[in-house]
């Protein structure tokens, strides 16, 4: 593909050029929704539509407001605050609890694999809406079932806390963590920790200091999935969260049932700036790891 | 033959089994702690919703006596019940007012039969206001001890009164727990109401020896069906017992039987009426929409996948955040965006009868309809078919092609025969994730779909939140699920679940 | 090494100061839910934010008003009740109450008296429609048009909806059975008083849906309170139903070219519960915020910002400008004589029992 050869017949030249705008087709169909975002963001009206004004590029149809409702708005800045303080911790919790399983996972001897692995992914398979019902319902009266005795009742509620969500969203990055980090782990070789532990690492250090280096961009990229997918998740908080643990999307999902404003639309540009950001540190991980990659034998 | 040893001197296949044990062991150790998170904080949650799909303890929770009365009555004989079973629900519903949880039942049963709801309400507030109080004037104008709640409280306790009177004895009971949980108040000090006066004028008259004699054949019997009748004339309606008795067992098939538009009759499943069937339409619906999406994923993510796993890294990369930023970008905004794009007044129609493609008034229905889900879910869910195909076609060597050029074959044979078939993992993997992934969305669809492009998701989060038809809303999720593990079972058979890479 | 040891801290840091942060129902807090929007504003600038400045108590919003039967459901089956006072539509209300989920009010020692010294079961008068339910506003749910897309007769009537000759173009009607079929039987020449007669039969449903019919491959079926005004806004319809006040905003504060018809309107009720089950304290709370946010003066200042109308005779009076518009508000009221001229009453009881089969019904029929 990269470029034409010099010998290409007239049917092949066709063809090159005409694969490459039928890509650009889709590659604008993909962003063509971003490409409307962002202009409507800058709507003067409270509406999402094109005015005449904006068509004419006229500066008196287009403002700045909605990004100051942004910034000063309570209900917005709690949300942003939220999701803040949600996201990274139910990421946290799903890469340290995944990471360890997939490391796990990837030794050569585990009984019950395929069985394991499909509990582990099943978050990613079950529609959210389900999910969702099942944790509201679950996670009001969280029990324990004892074999032969019946439920423990635990003495708590998780429904409408902030953990609450934590744990429902953890579970729901989990799958994203497992799969790329076993994946990571199926490139890595073996014999590196045995040579550390040869040369007397502990299995902590052997962790830490050989196959953490080498797994963490697949670690890091997990956990970049699942930080956007508790960043996102509508469904699930609507359900099991509360106006305590009012996220971003939730207070976007209210805000397009009650009262279409483009202030939504201002939140979504800020995020696609930020999301450019994180994938540009992905990519600049990715080509850290490929570095560290060359230099590790095998 | 001599066994092999091991350094330490024992036998080296125990020895080796020891280790692979304790290699075993480590692993499980690693994955312990996220399985218990999983089956705590989501395998359980599922499974505790699927069970409300058969749960149906309410009906004989709320109505205990009653459906014990109801059991001798034949529902083919085309009568309503007797006096018998209307005493019953009327200790029953005494109560049930009292809890707050007629209603709850009456909605409950209106799912299955319309009027239920208003029928239960009606009585419970009538219920309080029967003429059931001659009985009680009855005995305490007989004896004063009768009127005395500390005497009633002692004959309660007292074995050879409560054998005497065993059905006073279990309404006094449930009454007086009535009292301490709702009203917070010492039955010794209460009186009981007339309901317990009524059980113990209905046990006088067949015979029972009263903890204090007194003669209760002059008193004129109220019928409680008459009373019950007259609040509302649906309770001779024979549909009502029917449904009553059809869902007192504190398990039903009925919600299953209900999510494929059937009915639970008096002999088994019935059809629902033309007018009211809807879940196989839309489970069907659901299907065939998830593999169109699918289809156009593939259509339009595989030519992606090939561009970008052919050019240059650093083009590519590039490339890739196109991709990506889309998959980033907040699913709500998305949706809302192709609104914008998509309605008849909307940036495509606009372009298309600017260019002239399109009268004005012959703009395009791209929206509030199947092409508006089919149009935002795929580009929804292009990504996810895009990067598992991207992560295969990296692995195919480019010489494979040339190869297969330089032994003759056109382009199209080369591509057709040698590259696409070591493509296909890719495009199984793609096809099953947005599949997955498909069937159980419903806020995009909600937005985009209009009425005939939405999902059966729809409708379970409609039971969940509107209707508060829970049961049904668990049964058509249990239906849903059962597809999406068949499914994910195939793939595992098919792909291998460790195939799936997510770009990383 | 260096990059993953500071990972791992900052995600420690995360963890503990998240942890800090999180949860606890602080003791001077209290969680009220609504439906959001410029109807949360209104109640936010009327009622809100002088109670925070009275009491120094800390109002938090929860806009699921949409899901409250639903959640307070689930909440009371787990015993754990974390909202305090909670606003619905009257129906909802009556189900709540029977369902034994919102505390019984008594109107005449709980709330205020009106400042004309009339007691609060006088003043409410009618609008008490439930022991647990505490008015607050009368809305309707009408119909606007565009003043430029129909044509030089402008409607006058609700019928208007199915007539696609005089005004061809799409509308938009509520995704579900209520208001739909009763307008579609008055349109098709039942009289007024007999609507919820005639549809308790199955020739009357067939005649409901057989009139929805002529219009059904024109209707936008919307689910959300800002759907119409946004569809309206576009163009995209000619008309569309939607609540009152949502119309007032359009046209008076946005300035769309729309115009709205006060015939058939459907008068409905939106008011304040208070869950059952919360503690002592938080129930002396909230009845203390519902007492202060249903007086007299407090329902006329929630109309400054909203169009809808006060729940208190005594507030009528009262009702003055809008805020930032400065226009009078009065002529702007569902209650507004002028304006009730010809309304439509609906059927709570009759709703309760037929909504889950009707909307079977409804479904069905949407997806042939």
């Amino acid at each position: 593909m990269s470029g034409l050869p010099p010998y290409a017949s007239t049917g092949q030249r066709v063809w090159y050029y005409s694969f490459r705008v039928i890509c650009g087709v889709i590659f604008f169909f993909l962003i063509a929704p971003i490409l409307v975002i962002i202009p409507l963001s800058f709507n003067a009206e409270n509406f999402f539509t094109f005015t005449p004004e904006m068509l004419a590029f006229d500066p008196a149809g287009y403002s700045t407001k909605h990004y100051q409702d942004f910034f000063t708005n309570s209900d917005w800045q709690l949300a942003l605050r939220n999701s803040l303080k949600i996201a990274p911790v139910a990421t946290l919790l799903s890469v340290s609890l995944g990471t360890l399983a997939a490391i796990g996972l990837s030794q050569s001897h585990v009984p019950f694999r395929r069985a394991i692995m499909a509990v582990l992914i099943s978050p990613m398979i079950v529609p959210l809406i389900i999910s969702a019902t099942g944790m509201y319902f679950f996670y009001s009266n969280p029990y324990i079932p004892i074999p032969f005795y019946g439920k423990l009742e635990l003495p708590f509620t998780l429904t409408g806390t902030y953990w609450g969500v934590v744990l429902a969203h953890a579970a729901l990055g989990i799958p994203f963590v497992i799969i790329t980090v076993t994946a990571t782990l199926v490139g890595f070789d073996q014999s590196l920790t045995r040579a550390a532990a040869n040369m007397g690492a502990g299995p902590v250090t052997t962790f830490f200091r050989v196959q953490m280096p080498l797994i963490l961009p697949g670690v890091v990229s997990g956990g970049l999935f699942a930080f956007i997918t508790s960043f996102d998740e509508v469904v699930v908080v609507l359900f099991v969260g509360s106006a305590g643990q009012k996220t971003l999307p939730w207070q976007m999902f209210t805000g397009l049932r009650e009262q279409i404003s483009p202030t939504i639309l201002a939140v979504a540009t800020i995020l696609i700036a930020v999301s450019v950001a994180l994938l540009f540190v992905l990519e600049m991980l990715r080509r850290r790891s490929e570095r560290l990659r060359g230099l590790s034998p095998g | 033959m001599t066994e092999v040893l091991a350094a330490d001197g024992r036998p080296l296949k125990a020895s080796l089994n020891r280790a692979l044990r304790r290699q075993k062991l480590r692993a499980l150790a690693l994955i312990a702690p996220l399985l218990i998170f999983i089956l705590v904080s989501f395998v359980m949650p599922i499974a505790d919703m699927l069970f409300r799909s058969v749960e149906n303890e309410i009906v004989s929770d709320t109505l205990p006596r009653t459906v014990q009365a109801l059991e001798s009555w034949d529902s083919s004989s085309g009568e309503a019940p007797g006096e018998a079973v209307f005493n019953a629900l009327y200790t029953d519903m005494a109560l049930a007012t009292e809890y707050k949880s007629h209603t709850r039942l009456g909605s409950r049963l209106n799912y299955e039969l319309t009027g239920v709801s208003s029928l239960f309400r009606k009585s419970g507030r009538r219920v309080k206001r029967f003429d059931t109080d001659v009985y009680a004037d009855a005995f305490r104008d007989a004896d004063p001890a009768y009127a005395d709640p500390s005497q009633w409280a002692a004959w309660m306790g007292d074995d050879t009164v409560r054998a005497a009177v065993p059905v006073t004895a279990a309404t006094y009971d449930a009454w007086a727990k009535m009292i301490v949980e709702v009203d917070n108040d010492d039955p010794a000090k209460e009186e009981p109401w007339d309901f317990v006066y009524t059980s113990l004028y209905n046990e006088a008259v067949a015979g029972a020896s009263l903890p204090v004699a007194v003669d209760v054949s002059g008193v004129e019997p109220v019928s409680l069906r008459e009373q019950f009748v007259e609040v509302d004339k649906n309770w001779l309606d024979i549909d009502v017992w029917q449904t009553i008795k059809i869902y007192a067992p504190k398990y039903t098939n009925g919600y299953f039987l209900n999510s494929v538009d059937l009915l639970k009759g008096p002999d088994g499943a019935e059809a629902r009426p033309e007018s009211e069937r809807i879940y196989v339409v839309l489970f069907i619906r659901t299907m065939i929409m998830s593999l169109s999406i699918m289809g156009m994923c593939v259509l339009l993510g595989y030519p992606i996948a090939w561009l970008l796993a052919n050019l240059k890294d650093r083009t590519a990369n590039l490339l890739m955040i196109l991709v990506l930023l889309p998959f980033w970008t907040s699913l709500l905004v998305r949706t809302s965006a192709w609104k914008v794009l998509l309605q008849q007044q909307g940036v495509i129609n606009d372009v298309l009868v600017w260019i002239g493609l399109v009268a004005d008034d012959g703009r395009l229905q791209l929206i509030n309809n199947q092409t508006g889900t089919i149009i935002a879910m795929t580009h929804i869910l292009l990504p996810f078919m895009i990067l598992p195909l991207y992560s295969v076609m990296k692995t195919i060597p480019p010489s494979y092609l040339r190869a297969a050029k330089s032994l003759g074959a056109t382009d199209w044979t080369a591509f057709w025969r040698v590259y696409f078939p070591q493509s296909v993992p890719g495009i199984g993997a793609g096809c099953i994730l947005v599949f997955i992934l498909s069937i159980g969305y419903y806020i995009t669809p909600e937005l985009v779909g209009g009425t005939k492009g939405v999902f059966i998701s729809n409708r379970i989060a409609y039971h969940i939140s509107s209707s508060l038809n829970w049961g049904l809303a668990a049964a058509l999720g249990s239906i849903l699920l059962a597809v999406v593990l068949l499914l994910y079972w195939v793939y595992d058979k098919i792909v291998g679940i460790d195939n799936v890479k997510l770009g990383g | 090494m260096k990059t993953t040891l500071k990972l791992m801290a900052t995600s420690c840091l995360t963890l503990t100061a998240s942890m800090a942060f999180a949860d606890g129902h602080m003791a001077n807090e209290m969680t009220i839910v609504s439906w959001g929007g410029a109807y949360s504003n209104s109640q936010q600038k009327a009622y809100h934010e002088p109670y925070m400045e009275n009491t120094g108590v800390n109002i938090i919003n929860d806009e699921s008003s949409a899901e409250a039967v639903a959640k307070l459901r689930a909440m009371n089956e787990a015993g754990n009740v974390t909202w305090d006072v909670v606003d619905v539509v009257a129906s909802d209300a009556i189900r709540l109450c029977d369902e034994g989920l919102a505390l019984e009010i008594d109107a005449d020692t709980q709330l205020a008296d009106g400042d004309d010294g009339s007691k609060a079961s006088d003043d409410f008068g009618d609008l008490l429609v439930s022991e647990c339910f505490i008015p607050q506003i009368v809305y309707s749910t009408t119909v606007g048009y565009r003043t430029d897309l129909v044509g030089d007769t402008a409607p006058t009537d609700i019928c208007a909806i199915f007539d696609t000759d005089a005004y061809p173009g799409k509308r938009s009607l509520e995704k579900r059975p209520i208001n739909n079929m009763e307008w579609a039987l008055l349109c098709d020449g039942v009289a007024k008083d007999a609507v919820y007669d005639v549809l308790e039969t199955e020739e009357g449903q067939a005649q409901a849906f057989a009139k929805l019919d002529t219009i059904k491959d024109d209707v936008i079926w919307w689910s959300a309170g800002a759907d119409t005004p946004q569809l309206l806004a576009d163009g995209e319809v000619v008309m569309g139903s939607t609540y009152n006040g949502r119309l007032f905003s359009l046209i008076e504060e946005q300035k769309q070219p729309v115009a709205m018809l006060w015939d058939a309107q459907v008068f409905d009720l939106d008011g304040w519960i208070i869950p059952a089950g919360l503690t002592p304290e938080r129930e002396a709370r909230a009845l203390d915020y519902v007492k202060f946010a249903t007086d007299t003066q407090r329902l006329a200042d929630q109309s400054k910002y909203i169009a809808y109308g006060p729940a208190r005779a005594s507030s009528a009076p009262l009702v003055g400008k809008h805020a930032d518009l400065g226009i009078e508000m009065a002529p702007h009221m569902p209650t507004d004589p002028n304006n009730a001229k010809n309304t439509f009453l609906y059927n709570y009881e009759w709703w309760a029992d037929y909504r889950d089969d009707l909307d079977a019904k409804f479904q069905a029929w949407l997806s042939k």
